[in-house]
């Protein structure tokens, strides 16, 4: 079975600052790969680079057999299937949470209104916020509106999406919320790539956990093998230091 | 003193007169008004596009608002209205009322420009990052997600400007239009009392207080709002 999305090589620098450096990454056809690693390591370069938000100097990126870092590729194009999930929401503080969903469906695929209406209605439905759809974000809970975040990449069909520490912005309390959410995304084929601090929650949802280390990935396997016998001394530092801090 | 000013009888006989050349200054900047809001966005999005590649357009953009932004309006209206006329070339409108609408519209986009831009700046990266992730095209992240949130933040400065505006369109007077202050200079000139200055003052004031009310306004709603996220 062919990768939904192959990184060769990626480096990538903000002006003289090395962010990564040399990644090489497979996600399967309806795979989840969680990237765990400490802050700054790279992962959410790694996963903006993906959605081509952030440029890469180096190396290759491919989606479905398609190079998307290649010269002359339609960006606008490439973004629409893969969806982005960012760490503080980003939704669109001046549109209604049904507007924040439907905005791309009908401005980039050109959907009837009606019908974007409509499948934007029956995500919401399924993500709990049927009751939501015409209040503003900031009427939202944290959780709630991490939820209206995902179901508007998922308004577009994509064929992957990314997670940015998508809990990290949230009270404790409503992290089981947006990671159901999360399991619900795996449990129903979505390839996924997710960088994450939840190490349970990796354990538990991915196939393969990369343990990402000043911009290289040092060590990736599953998860099983990752967390009971990493076999790299910064990946069992780096876990050593997690249990030691109470999660995991 | 009191009857140089106030002189009733004269303000009742010259009112009529300067309200009619008002309704002219209420004309100029209506017009001016709409192509500054449109011409002083296009200058704020040139100025705001990204990339080496782009770089003599952005330049283009600054020397347009640091030039009208630096010369006084008065010498605008002066070296357009008398200037422009004055070359008769064919097409060019001879009109001094058009050329100082025109002198308005140019200096006026330079500081409008800057408004908007400053509004443009204020909203954060990852709106735009957001965007541009759900396959929006640059053009329409910022027609959807960018200016939207940026003029609803610089409201009250922009119609701050609009107030400028509307007092500096008596400039026009300058160029021999009769608008309320050349009615009123003419006015006074041929009764040597100043009550009609005063009318006009009125008039423009009047006009003026609605608007300023209404920043006030706008201005109380932003922060409650502010206020009530936090």
């Amino acid at each position: 079975m062919s990768a939904a999305l192959r990184l060769e090589g990626v480096h990538q620098s903000y002006g003289r600052e090395e962010v990564l450096r040399g990644i090489d990454l497979e996600v399967d056809e309806h795979g989840v790969v969680c990237l765990i690693g400490a802050s700054g390591s790279g992962k959410s370069t790694l996963l903006r680079c993906v959605n081509l938000l952030e440029p890469i100097n180096r190396g290759r990126i491919v989606v479905a057999e398609e190079e998307i870092t290649a010269r002359g590729v339609d960006v606008d194009r490439i973004r629409r299937s893969i969806g982005i999930v960012f760490q503080a929401f980003n939704l669109f503080p001046h549109m209604t949470v049904l507007r924040n969903v439907t905005l791309a469906p009908r401005e980039v695929l050109r959907l009837p209104a009606q019908q974007a209406r409509a499948e934007a209605l029956e995500l919401l439905g399924r993500f709990g916020l049927a009751d939501k759809a015409d209040d503003y974000p900031d009427r939202l809970s944290g959780g709630q509106q991490q939820r209206a975040a995902i179901v508007r990449a998922l308004a577009m069909r994509p064929r992957i999406m990314l997670l940015d520490e998508v809990t990290s912005a949230l009270d404790p309390e409503l992290v089981g919320e947006v990671l159901g959410v999360i399991r619900e995304l795996a449990a129903s084929g979505m390839t996924m790539l997710i960088a994450t601090h939840e190490m349970a929650f990796a354990r538990d949802i991915a196939d393969r956990v990369c343990f990402l280390h000043e911009g290289v990935i040092l060590e990736q396997g599953p998860p099983e093998r990752i967390f009971q016998a990493p076999e790299h001394p910064r990946t069992q530092q780096f876990l050593q230091r997690i249990i030691e801090a109470g999660r995991l | 003193m009191r009857r140089a000013f106030f002189e009733g009888s004269l303000f009742r006989e010259s009112f009529p007169d300067i309200a009619r050349g008002f309704l002219i200054n209420v004309r100029i900047f209506l017009v001016a008004e709409a192509f500054i809001l449109v011409f002083a966005l296009v200058i704020a999005v040139l100025r705001s596009l990204p990339g080496p590649a782009l770089f003599p357009v952005r330049l283009l953009a600054i020397a347009y608002t640091d030039f009208f932004r630096g010369v006084p309006t008065i010498l605008v209206i002066y070296i357009l209205g008398f200037g422009a006329p004055a070359l008769e070339l064919s097409g060019v409108p001879r009109s001094t009322l058009f050329w100082g609408v025109v002198s308005l519209v140019l200096v006026y986009s330079a500081y409008v420009a800057e408004v908007y831009r400053a509004g443009i700046d204020s909203v954060h990266p990852s709106q735009e990052a957001a965007a541009r992730s759900l396959g929006l095209s640059r053009f329409k992240s910022l027609r959807f997600v960018i200016l939207p949130q940026a003029v609803r933040r610089v409201l009250p400065p922009l119609l701050n400007d609009f107030i400028g505006l509307q007092k500096d369109s008596a400039l026009v007077a300058l160029l021999g239009t009769v608008e309320a202050f050349r009615q009123s200079q003419i006015d006074v000139a041929g009764n040597f009392n100043y009550t009609p200055y005063l009318a006009t003052a009125l008039l423009f004031v009047l006009l003026t207080i609605p608007l300023a009310r209404l920043t006030d306004w706008l201005i109380a709603r932003d922060q409650r709002r502010s206020r009530g996220r936090t």
